[in-house]
């Protein structure tokens, strides 16, 4: 009973928190909280489930974005049905991109930097095409039409977003109680004895990639219609890579409410830092890399990681009267 | 396409690619000894950079001979990066070695814009002739120290490896922790010395670089990413490989940007990079230190 009433008031609180905020700072804040919270769970069900680190995930972002948008000023296609055109899009590309790396088991370091590249060179592609409009970015045209994905209120945009939050969490949630779900921890604690008990390693990798870069792009479509203008460096960019990995991190990696917490987190201490050191740029980026050492020195497993392993050696020290370190 | 451009190009791929080879001997270095791929590398070349450019600013100090004194302040943060911080990763998953220096980038990149603003600022060389000719190739004259400088430095770094003691026991540890820690080698102070040297040779290439590229919080970033790229093609952990592969990209890249339109020379690095991981994932000439 204490528990349930415990999951249900920050439950509560989310949904009415547009009711209660009407100051639209704060209400971009929650946005932003709720945006990142989609993002870098989609990159956990990819990353965090099958340990597959990508440092790429702006390849997905940006295909998104450039999709919809292009979509949508071009051919006056509405973004409702333009995002789901990125996401198959993208979903393509991760699959390529795993059927590359995942073929010739490109691993760790390798893996991480390779999709780095990949990103990489989808942003110079960007960069020299007429069709996309080279470095100059495309702006959308205001329309504030609800089919256009475009809204009067801020808190319309909450709302659309909380759906995209709510349900990634619900999916990795429920991938988490998947076979798919233990088929990606197998692997992600030891492939050779995953492989060993006839887990396909390149076909549940494949499946993670196709997920993962599919719900990360739909994040692009929202980010291009929530801010009205794309431009390279800003959705296909190494620091877009970098801030959709930066909550799980924090959070917690392969955890269902890491994302949430680590936005929680770095979301309003971003904004507190830039509106203290508002005059120094890149103070607010420069806490971030700190928080970012500190944790993995003293958290290594995020903070919602840190609470579940410390319940579990409290629960395990009850029943054997031994705390047994994990190996 | 005239073959002048062509050669060129050829020259200057040449000349870059030394650079990019000077700063990937550092990424091998430190990956050889520590089993860590260094993010933060391109950050601490910056570093040395800002060092460069502020004793020529402030006390009139020509670029060149400020590289003793850039070398050793990055020696120095090296190894207290390497002391405080990486020393306690030794035995952490990759991902999250690579995370820790990611988070090491980040706080270098954006203390030093919080600082020194995002800027681009140029140190002028008093006194140099720019350009020498030889025959229809102009030779940037800053690019060609800069290169001979990097050959010489990476022989004597070889030297030194091979030749002393110090040396031999970093050799000792990247080949077999375990085993150097046995027969007396504190591999912890050998970490320190390997990081602290990796540092101070990206530093000495950011001071090479700073009379023909700008000083800037970011500059940092398209070296790392090549960096890695050259470590990969040559095989992590390999010295020659790392310079070899240095001129290869310093070639394909200049070469690409001759017959390429626009800034789509950038993609050449990322796709020899992506070929070279799917065919010969242990790099062109293999890993370990030699």
């Amino acid at each position: 009973m204490k528990k349930t009433l415990l999951l249900l008031l920050p439950l509560i609180l989310i949904l009415i928190f547009p009711v209660l905020v009407k100051d639209s700072y704060f209400l971009n804040l929650g946005i932003l909280v709720l945006y990142y919270t989609f993002l870098s769970q989609a990159w956990n069900i990819l990353s965090g489930y099958s340990g597959q680190f990508s440092f790429g995930h702006a390849a997905f972002f940006g295909t998104g974005a450039y999709a919809s948008t292009i979509l949508l000023t071009g051919y006056g296609v509405s973004p409702w049905i333009g995002m789901f055109v990125g996401a198959f899009v993208s979903t393509l590309i991760g699959l390529f991109i795993g059927y590359l790396t995942f073929r010739y088991k490109l691993r760790g370091a390798y893996f991480a930097l390779s999709t780095l590249a990949f990103a990489e060179i989808l942003r110079i592609a960007v960069q020299n095409s007429d069709f996309f409009k080279k470095t100059m970015g495309i702006m959308i045209p205001l329309k504030q039409d609800p089919w256009m994905f475009q809204f009067e209120s801020a808190s319309s945009y909450y709302y659309t977003i909380l759906i995209f939050a709510g349900f990634s969490i619900w999916l990795v949630y429920r991938i988490g109680r998947s076979r798919l779900g233990f088929n990606l921890a197998a692997i992600r604690e030891n492939e050779d004895a995953a492989r060993s008990l006839g887990v396909n390693i390149y076909k549940n990798k494949m499946i993670a990639m196709g997920l993962s870069a599919g719900l990360t792009a739909l994040g692009g479509s929202f980010y291009a219609q929530y801010i009205l203008f794309i431009d390279p460096p800003t959705t296909f960019g190494t620091e877009v890579s970098i801030s959709i990995l930066l909550p799980v991190i924090i959070g917690g990696v392969g955890t269902v409410l890491g994302p949430l917490v680590g936005s929680l987190i770095t979301i309003p201490l971003g904004e507190l830092t830039s509106a203290l050191f508002g005059d120094f740029a890149g103070v607010h980026l420069m806490v971030y890399g700190l928080i970012l050492v500190i944790v993995i020195l003293f958290l290594p497993e995020g903070i919602v990681g840190w609470f579940q392993d410390r319940a579990r050696k409290k629960e395990a020290g009850m029943n054997n009267g031994i705390l047994k370190e994990r190996g | 396409m005239s073959i002048g451009l062509i050669a060129q190009s050829f020259v200057d791929g040449i000349l870059m690619g030394g650079i990019y080879g000077l700063v990937a001997i550092g990424l091998t270095l430190i990956f050889g000894v520590m089993k860590i791929i260094n993010f933060a590398q391109g950050s601490l070349m910056m570093l040395g950079m800002y060092v460069t450019y502020w004793m020529f600013t402030l006390f009139g100090v020509n670029p060149y001979l400020s590289i003793p004194i850039s070398a050793l302040a990055l020696f120095i943060v090296g190894s207290l990066i390497q002391k405080g911080i990486l020393s306690r990763m030794l035995n952490a998953p990759e991902h999250n070695q690579l995370l820790v220096t990611l988070g090491i980038m980040l706080f270098l990149e954006n203390m030093a814009l919080a600082l020194w603003s995002p800027d681009f600022r140029n140190v002028q060389v008093p006194g140099m002739v720019d350009t020498l000719h030889l025959g229809q190739i102009n030779i940037n004259t800053p690019k060609l120290i800069a290169f001979l400088s990097a050959a010489g430095l990476s022989i004597l770094l070889f030297w030194f490896l091979k030749n002393t003691m110090v040396g031999k026991a970093i050799r000792a540890t990247s080949l077999e922790r375990q085993g150097a820690a046995l027969v007396g080698i504190s591999t912890s102070k050998i970490n320190m010395i390997a990081f602290g040297l990796g540092a101070a040779l990206a530093a000495v290439a950011g001071s090479l670089i700073n009379p023909f590229f700008y000083t800037s919080p970011t500059v940092g970033d398209t070296f790392i990413l090549k960096g890695f790229v050259v470590v990969v093609l040559g095989g992590l952990g390999n010295f020659l490989g790392a310079l070899v592969g240095g001129l290869i990209i310093g070639v394909s890249e200049s070469l690409g940007g001759a017959l390429l339109p626009g800034s789509l020379k950038e993609m050449v690095p990322y796709i020899i990079f992506i070929a070279v991981l799917l065919l010969k994932p242990n790099g062109l000439f293999g890993g370990k230190i030699r």
